[in-house]
């Protein structure tokens, strides 16, 4: 033990003298586990509201009995079934507005619900007397009682109804949950008898009959772990975030790889006095791994922390994101559990030892009389070369059979993967054959020499530069996504939010109203009623929208692609339009016949036109508004748009505002929609681009200690030049100019690589993760400025080594051919 | 001691849904409340007469009340087994029998087959008012989820004949078809059934005549049985006196034809408090006198880690009856979220016969 301790002394003594390599390695490893832990901060975060939002109400984890063709199915399925020996349980569900602001409403019935399905065991007693009894309660979560602005007991009121049951607290209740007794829901959703869906208890208790034997085809089974709604909707947003952190978890791996190279490198010679010394093979390699294992811990708790303050500072847009795309509650405060800080310390360990594998093994079986062999291993280097081209080349293939039968996001995610491990691996390979090119049509002694001491130094440097490659393709590849959303959002926004003011009447009585007092107003151009209701086809839901015959719609509505007459086959009612996320999950095409199942019937429409409907995760099927109220004729006819003279909204607001009480979830104006979209959209990917940036800073640090860890190791081949009369000068420029080379052509190759990244981005993984595609578009500009970010951070990363080597003392260099090596 | 106190028995069971749902965590004590006030429910008083089918229907106003059979049975080869079907009503608050969610009525239903090698049991659970679970009184017809008691054609309210019942668990089955001639045996004073000198008492009738057939299904192996069921129907508003512990209750099917219902509350104080009802083969019911009933455990068995006494010596000294009972099955627990003993028995001595035995608070 306390040889290992002197052991231990001799080899720390090594940081000492080298404080900036010390430095170098725990950057590496702490912003490896800083972006990966960050970013597992927030996934863990948003799984964890998910998981108390499924606790509420069973959804995902408990399989489940829903209407096939509606929203809604009679309870009286419920009584049906458990006289059949089924073991369900009921629940209500629907949307109601408390103090302006919306709310889910879920209504359960607590004595047949599933054991796993709910937190109500959680429950103190005295609350389940309450929730039970005539009076009741409303459990809520600990942020919704805080949004409500209200104490336990209180009663909370329906905007334009009657009140809730007195609140209470259950801590496990997702945000934006109230959770009441079965009886209180159906008489506050106005749904008497009707019941959203059924759980299904895992319990066995004997033989039941056929679901069809006693509901024939009307309910549908969804089967518990078949990720519904929130799962499979957000799954893909955080598939993305798990592969950015992923990818910089591996670029600081390899600055941990570097440093611990050169750290290995010029331990060398101590090796091996301290194997003469008699220390054993084995206990030095444990020593080493000792040293390794806390230098892993101390930069991993350093890590985690960081990565504790990337999450909070990213989780207002991760949370903003998550809500405005698909309505997921994600609590502003970050809540973390041991399981993270362990998993995050796991991964430094793991991670420092995978990067310092290669040196330990060699440490392991290091011969004591070992001598250097600088030369000899310029031919391992060819042999590597070779083997790494090889490799390159059977993932190219891999990932290209992939992306012809693949068909998921996974799919998407693994061809991502796969074409850019291929560059990154053959980056080496292209950077060798063009060196070698190079070498070859050089004249000149020092441009020859030029040309083979940068092949010899690219080994040394190809870690660095396929990070660099990396991070650039990642970012020319998000960011042509981005832009290309946010031009293609734009347009179809100002299409799509087509009439100048957007109102929605408490009732239709009001709406009535309303409409006779806008026709008395001179400024309103056009009045447009837009209703919509709510259907289920193949158990996904999906809103009808009537909108009226107009020019506003004829001209502005944005089409992907449409029949010939398409308005006036929608006009005849004959013909409906269908968003594109609903046309991929019901592969429909043009033309193709479509069963909706209208209030007074299944109703057969022919699909027309197929329009992108970005940001809805419902699919949307678009009608005539005859045809969707003589099919739907309880329909709330509550929702209009008005064409306005656009200098008038802001009074024509103002008075409508004032006579009819409409706040501004009622009554808004197409500006502030429209900048409410777009902030939503922005958000959407501000997340992915700060990980983005997170990541280039990653690689510059790997391409800066990549060199620091070269320009040591490089005296002994600048040596002789400069003793044949090269100036240090001189010397330094060839540096940089070899460096600044190398990585031009890197860069260079991220261009088109990045673009790939965005077609496969934006062609495959979009389009599963939304269900939507964008037009790519390639911004040059965009591309030159990556470029140069690219080169200036190569530069800042060249100057160092570089500034060094010009200020070495001659005396230095002289020592070289002195020094035993 | 004298009176007559049969309500002990599954008044506890019934009074323990609440319990049993507390205990799961799921419902409250709020509807239970049986730690005292009887306040709005109606009181049990001497002197009403039972009517039927009227009474074969739930009584909303009393909080609770169940319907109950236990069949000894035989398949062709002479094996023994048993059988329970057990519906409980309890009432949250007096008269909650509104239609719809707003019903305050809660169900459970204990249902089990017994033989010398395996004791399969289940329980229901249901809210009143929407249809999961119910009484309606003519043509009786009983039932929570897929079990139920069902009158048959054509059907004799005041025999309760013919009648059936069916159950099914996650390792059972049960289906029988009772009838019989001999009219309902109505116990203690014409139904009016005295637990205690402070007042406790319930409404209580019985048929202890039913013959049965039908048959039992175990782990997926169906037998044909036939043999003895014993219905029993009480309902009342109050509960036991908090200082008895538990009980051990029998009915006893005699070779002659009489019929014996007996048992005895356990105290707090380690006293006894017996009382039982003797039952002659045309349904004449007299109530035993209290202090002529000796029940003592002669052997003890290790059930659910506990200590319950499985096999007893039971004699009524003024009728002469002095027997050892033994059951079937020593390991007749139910497990139900309220645990208890409940099994069929065979007994030897001055008589023989099989019977029912039911024990609580071990």
């Amino acid at each position: 033990m306390r040889r290992h301790l002197w052991v231990l002394v001799a080899l720390l003594s090594h940081w000492r003298r080298h404080r900036t390599q010390l430095a170098t390695l725990l950057i590496g490893l702490m912003s490896a586990t800083a972006l990966w832990s960050g970013v597992q901060a927030l996934n863990q975060q948003a799984r964890n509201s998910y998981d108390r939002a499924a606790a509420a109400f069973g959804g995902g984890k408990t399989a489940m009995l829903v209407g096939r063709n509606s929203p809604s199915i009679s309870q009286q399925f419920f009584v049906d079934l458990r006289r059949a020996n089924w073991p369900v349980s009921p629940v209500v569900e629907g949307r109601v507005r408390v103090g302006g602001r919306s709310y889910r409403l879920i209504g359960i019935e607590p004595v047949t619900l599933p054991d796993g399905a709910s937190a109500m065991s959680k429950m103190g007693q005295a609350q389940l007397e309450k929730f039970f009894s005539s009076s009741g309660l409303t459990f809520v979560g600990p942020e919704t009682l805080a949004d409500l602005k209200m104490k336990e007991g209180e009663l909370p009121s329906v905007d334009g109804g009657r009140p809730l049951p007195p609140l209470a607290l259950q801590d496990q209740l997702a945000p934006g949950v109230l959770l009441v007794d079965i009886g209180t829901a159906q008489s506050i959703l106005s749904m008497p008898g009707q019941i959203s869906r059924l759980l299904i208890s895992d319990q066995n208790v004997g033989r039941r009959k056929a679901l069809e034997e006693v509901a024939g085809d009307r309910l549908l089974r969804v089967e518990a772990g078949e990720p519904s709604d929130l799962d499979r909707l957000t799954s893909s947003f955080h598939l993305n975030l798990t592969a950015f952190g992923l990818l910089s978890f591996f670029v600081g791996l390899f600055i941990v790889h570097s440093a611990i190279g050169l750290a290995f490198e010029q331990r060398l010679s101590m090796f091996r006095t301290l194997r003469a010394c008699g220390v054993s093979s084995k206990s030095l390699t444990a020593v080493l791994v000792a040293e390794l294992v806390t230098l892993a811990m101390v930069s991993g708790i350093a890590g985690l922390a960081c990565g504790y303050f990337i999450a909070s500072f990213l989780l207002p847009d991760v949370s903003a994101s998550l809500r405005g795309l698909y309505g997921a509650q994600i609590p502003g405060q970050l809540s973390l559990n041991t399981q993270w800080w362990i998993a995050g310390l796991a991964m430094s360990i793991l991670g420092a030892l995978l990067a310092a594998a290669n040196g330990l093994v060699r440490i392991y079986r290091l011969p004591v009389l070992a001598a250097a062999q600088p030369y000899a291993w310029q031919q391992t280097q060819q042999r590597w070369l070779k083997r790494q081209g090889a490799v390159a080349l059977f993932v190219a293939v891999a990932s290209a059979i992939v992306v012809y039968v693949g068909d998921s996001l996974l799919w998407g995610f693994v061809f991502l993967a796969g074409i850019l491990l291929t560059a990154a691996l053959a980056l080496p390979v292209i950077l060798g054959i063009v060196l070698w090119l190079g070498q070859r049509g050089a004249k000149r002694p020092l441009a020859k020499w030029f040309w083979a001491d940068s092949r010899q130094q690219l080994s040394g440097l190809s870690l660095a530069l396929m990070a660099l490659l990396l991070a650039l393709a990642v970012n020319v590849g998000v960011g042509t996504m981005v832009a290309s959303f946010s031009k293609t959002f734009t347009r179809w926004l100002d299409d799509r939010l087509a009439a100048e003011v957007y109102l929605n009447a408490t009732s239709t009585k009001q709406a009535g109203e309303i409409v006779a007092w806008l026709r008395q107003r001179p400024e309103v151009d056009a009045i447009l009623a837009a209703w919509r209701t709510d259907v289920t086809m193949d158990g996904l839901p999906v809103e009808v929208l009537g909108f009226a015959d107009h020019a506003t719609y004829r001209e502005r509505w944005p089409l992907l692609e449409f029949q010939p007459n398409v308005w006036g086959k929608v006009r005849s009612g004959t013909g409906a339009l269908f968003s594109e996320q609903l046309s991929r999950r019901l592969k429909l095409r043009l033309g193709d016949r479509v069963t909706i199942p209208a209030a007074k019937g299944a109703w057969d429409v022919e699909v027309v036109g197929i329009y992108p409907d970005y940001g809805n995760p419902k699919g949307q099927i678009g009608i005539d508004i005859d045809a969707l109220s003589s099919r739907w004729p309880d329909i709330d006819r509550t929702r209009f748009g008005l064409r306005v003279a656009p200098e008038r909204v802001a009074d024509l607001v103002a008075a409508l505002r004032e006579r009819f009480a409409l706040d501004s979830s009622r009554l808004v104006d197409q500006a502030s929609l429209k900048a409410e979209s777009m902030r939503i959209f922005k958000r959407t990917f501000s997340v992915t681009s700060t990980l983005n940036a997170f990541t280039l800073g990653v690689a510059g640090i790997a391409l800066l200690t990549s060199l620091l860890t070269l320009a040591n190791s490089r005296l002994p081949q600048l040596a002789p030049l400069w003793a044949l009369g090269i100036t240090r000068r001189r010397l330094a420029f060839i540096e940089l100019l070899k460096t600044m080379s190398v990585a031009f052509l890197t860069a260079l190759l991220a261009m088109p690589l990045g673009l790939l990244v965005a077609w496969c981005l934006v062609a495959v993984v979009n389009v599963k993760a939304f269900g939507w595609r964008l037009p790519l578009y390639v911004f040059p500009v965009q591309l030159v400025e990556l470029l140069t970010v690219a080169m200036l951070a190569a530069i800042v990363a060249t100057l160092i080594p570089v500034w060094k080597l010009l200020r070495l003392q001659p005396a230095s260099l002289a020592k070289i051919f002195a020094n035993e090596r | 001691m004298s009176g007559d106190g049969n309500i002990g028995r599954r008044a506890f069971v019934a009074a323990s849904v609440l319990a049993m749902i507390r205990a799961r965590g799921a419902v409250a004590q709020g509807f239970a409340g049986l730690g005292g006030e009887t306040q709005g429910f109606a009181p049990v008083m001497r002197g009403l007469s039972m009517e039927f089918p009227r009474d074969h229907g739930a009584h909303p106003d009393l909080r609770i009340e169940w319907w109950y059979l236990t069949a000894n049975l035989q398949d062709s080869r002479g094996v023994h087994y048993g059988a329970q079907w057990t519906l409980f009503r309890q009432a949250m608050v007096p008269g909650a029998s509104d239609s719809g969610w707003g019903n305050r009525q809660l169900w459970m239903g204990h249902a089990a087959v017994t033989s010398a090698v395996s004791h399969k049991f289940a329980e229901r659970l249901a809210r009143g008012g929407v249809g999961q679970a119910g009484v309606e009184a003519n043509p009786l017809h009983a039932w929570i989820d897929s079990w139920e008691m069902r009158a048959g054609e054509p059907f004799s309210p005041t025999n309760v004949s013919p009648l059936s019942v069916s159950a099914i668990g996650a390792d059972f089955e049960l289906s029988l078809q009772m009838s019989c001639d001999q009219p309902l045996v109505l116990q203690g004073d014409a139904g009016y059934s005295q637990k205690s000198e402070r007042g406790q008492a319930s409404y209580y009738f019985s048929q202890p005549f039913f013959s049965a057939t039908g048959t039992i299904t175990i782990d997926g192996n169906s037998v044909d049985v036939t043999g003895k069921a014993w219905m029993d129907r009480e309902w009342s508003s109050q509960p036991l006196a908090s200082d008895q512990t538990g009980w051990d209750w029998l009915s006893l099917h005699l070779d002659s034809g009489e019929k014996v219902m007996l048992f005895r509350l356990r105290q707090k104080d380690g006293g006894n408090y017996f009382a039982g009802n003797w039952i002659t083969s045309d349904g004449r019911s007299s109530q035993l006198s209290s202090d002529m009933i000796a029940m003592t455990p002669t052997d003890y068995s290790d059930v659910a880690g506990r200590k319950v006494p499985t096999s007893w010596s039971i004699a009524v000294a003024d009728r002469n009856l002095k027997i050892d009972t033994v059951p079937l099955n020593r390991n007749s627990w139910m497990g139900t979220r309220f645990a208890y003993w409940e099994g069929p028995i065979t007994f030897r001595g001055s008589h023989t016969g099989v019977g029912y035995l039911e024990m609580t608070g071990y």
